[in-house]
């Protein structure tokens, strides 16, 4: 046998050999997994509370159509987040001096917005505007909890678009200006556009951070949101299983866009 | 006419010098990068500054630019004070192309809108108007075909002549050229200077900073040496090249020959 074709088995061998290791080794894992959680004491009376088939079907055209209102509401604040982010990052990098008192306030919303919970937030908006008695100022929960909500993770992604506008090269900003564009000009179409694709995947991970906190404005008894109809279900029957099934309608949409995230994320990282 | 420097009566043509750089000093924080630097750039001429990394070329090159502010002294392009602190500083830029030596392209852009957006933000040219032009241009420096090419999928060389392309495309009164062939493999280094000997024989004003000591023989009239931040002296490439008076500039020749780069 030549040296090449003795090579080619040698390799083949060796795949062969790791791919029937990996296959044996996740059985053992999920198996063991399984055998430990069915052979639990309190297995039959989990599998009671937690996945009653009939519970799920009854339940689940109800949470289905009150995770509608939370994927409105979830688009409806990401824009906004979106929006807010970007306008608070360009405050903080501002260089002009009039805009100096801008960059002071957009330092202190990151620091308090990102320092304080989410769910504190979603308390003190939702219940704090209303208390005013302002007339005007909106009462409604789904509102005021997207209010709270697009503060907290406008936050977060302002540091996220930042960060993504200091880790463009300073040769790019000077590229532009010296082939006569503006400051203003340089930013738009030289340094913000390579910024933004930059930090897609860290922006899509606080997307799916924030589909999954929009259950977080139950607390403000927003009626027919998911999490809250799966609540009151599962408080009333003293069965879990409606819980399950709003798990799995979040997943529906989580899972989609973190496999999304790697592709995006992928040839970035082949680049690199 | 205000503004005008003084003449100096210095200059072989007697004509107006593009680039005038007056008694220039600049700092950054305690390092002293350029000492009162003096230099005139003439219509059509092209000067080349060389000298060790650090002494300041690149420096210089930037303060023309008015990428960098600097302490004293002044700069005019075509008799005009470009320095001063009520200056158009995009003004300015617009009639000067810079070159780096990065290349500095735009990787979110491609070949043919690297080379048109200062035409048709800055420049206030139409698209197609632009487009004609860039497609003419990037033909002459060898890129046909490579108009909608991504930057990254190009050689280092066909970079830097799309980033030769893009500082030429607005016509500039004067080039500057930043170590333009310093991040290249040496075998790409020809056709960039083959750009640049381009742009020379259409009598385009250059001040170009380099490392090449022959590319600077053959193109430049004048070779300045730069040294901590001093022009020690600047003449014809035979005389400075091969007849340096400054022991500094000898020093320098001799070390470039001992590394084999002269």
């Amino acid at each position: 046998m030549d040296r090449r074709a003795e090579r080619e088995a040698v390799r083949r061998g060796r795949a062969r050999r790791g791919a029937a290791i990996a296959a044996i080794s996740t059985i053992a894992v999920l198996g063991g997994l399984t055998a430990l959680l069915v052979t639990s004491p309190g297995w039959d009376e989990v599998q009671q509370r937690f996945f009653d088939p009939e519970a799920f079907s009854a339940i689940f055209p109800d949470v289905l159509e009150a995770f509608w209102l939370d994927i409105r509401i979830f688009m409806v604040v990401e824009v906004a987040v979106l929006v807010l982010g970007l306008i608070v990052a360009l405050a903080r990098t501002a260089k002009a001096p009039a805009l100096f008192p801008l960059k002071i306030l957009a330092i202190v919303y990151t620091d308090v917005f990102r320092g304080v919970p989410t769910i504190l937030l979603i308390y003190l908006i939702g219940f704090g505007i209303p208390a005013l008695a302002l007339e005007g100022l909106p009462t409604s929960g789904i509102v005021l909890g997207g209010i709270a909500l697009a503060l907290s993770y406008g936050a977060y992604v302002a540091e996220v678009y930042r960060a993504g506008l200091r880790s463009i090269h300073p040769g790019q900003r000077e590229a532009a200006l010296s082939v006569g564009l503006t400051e203003n000009q340089a930013l738009r179409h030289v340094v913000l556009p390579q910024a933004v694709r930059r930090v897609g995947p860290p922006l899509l991970n606080d997307f799916i951070a924030l589909q999954k906190d929009v259950a977080l404005i139950s607390i403000l008894g927003v009626a027919g949101e998911a999490f809250r109809v799966a609540q009151i279900e599962a408080q009333s029957n003293f069965n879990y299983t409606p819980l399950l099934a709003a798990a799995l309608l979040y997943l529906c949409i989580t899972i989609p866009l973190a496999r999304f995230l790697d592709w995006w994320d992928a040839p970035e990282r082949a680049r690199g | 006419m205000k503004n005008k420097p003084a003449p100096r009566g210095n200059l072989a043509s007697g004509s107006e010098p593009v680039i005038d750089i007056r008694g220039v000093t600049k700092s950054f924080g305690d390092r002293e990068v350029l000492l009162g630097v003096d230099l005139e750039v003439a219509e059509h001429e092209v000067v080349a500054l060389i000298g060790a990394s650090g002494s300041g070329k690149s420096t210089l090159l930037r303060c023309v630019d008015l990428l960098e502010d600097i302490d004293d002294g002044d700069i005019f392009l075509d008799g005009e004070v470009i320095t001063d602190p009520s200056v158009d500083t995009v003004e300015v830029r617009r009639k000067l192309g810079v070159v780096f030596q990065a290349y500095n392209l735009f990787p979110h852009l491609n070949v043919i809108e690297n080379v048109t957006l200062g035409r048709i933000r800055a420049g206030g040219v139409g698209k197609a108007e632009a487009e004609e032009q860039a497609v003419g241009l990037l033909a002459r420096f060898g890129l046909e075909g490579r108009e909608q090419d991504r930057p990254d999928n190009l050689s280092g060389g066909q970079q830097q002549r799309v980033a030769i392309a893009r500082a030429f495309a607005g016509r500039p009164r004067a080039m500057l050229l930043d170590e333009v062939t310093s991040a290249l493999d040496p075998e790409l280094v020809g056709e960039v200077l083959r750009a640049v000997r381009d742009l020379r024989s259409e009598g385009v004003t250059m001040l170009i900073a380099t490392h090449e000591m022959g590319f600077a023989r053959e193109v430049a009239d004048r070779v300045g040496f730069l040294h901590e931040g001093k022009l020690l002296e600047i003449s014809p490439p035979a005389e400075l090249l091969e007849n340096p008076k400054e022991p500094e500039t000898q020093k320098f020749l001799r070390r470039l020959l001992e590394a084999g780069r002269a």
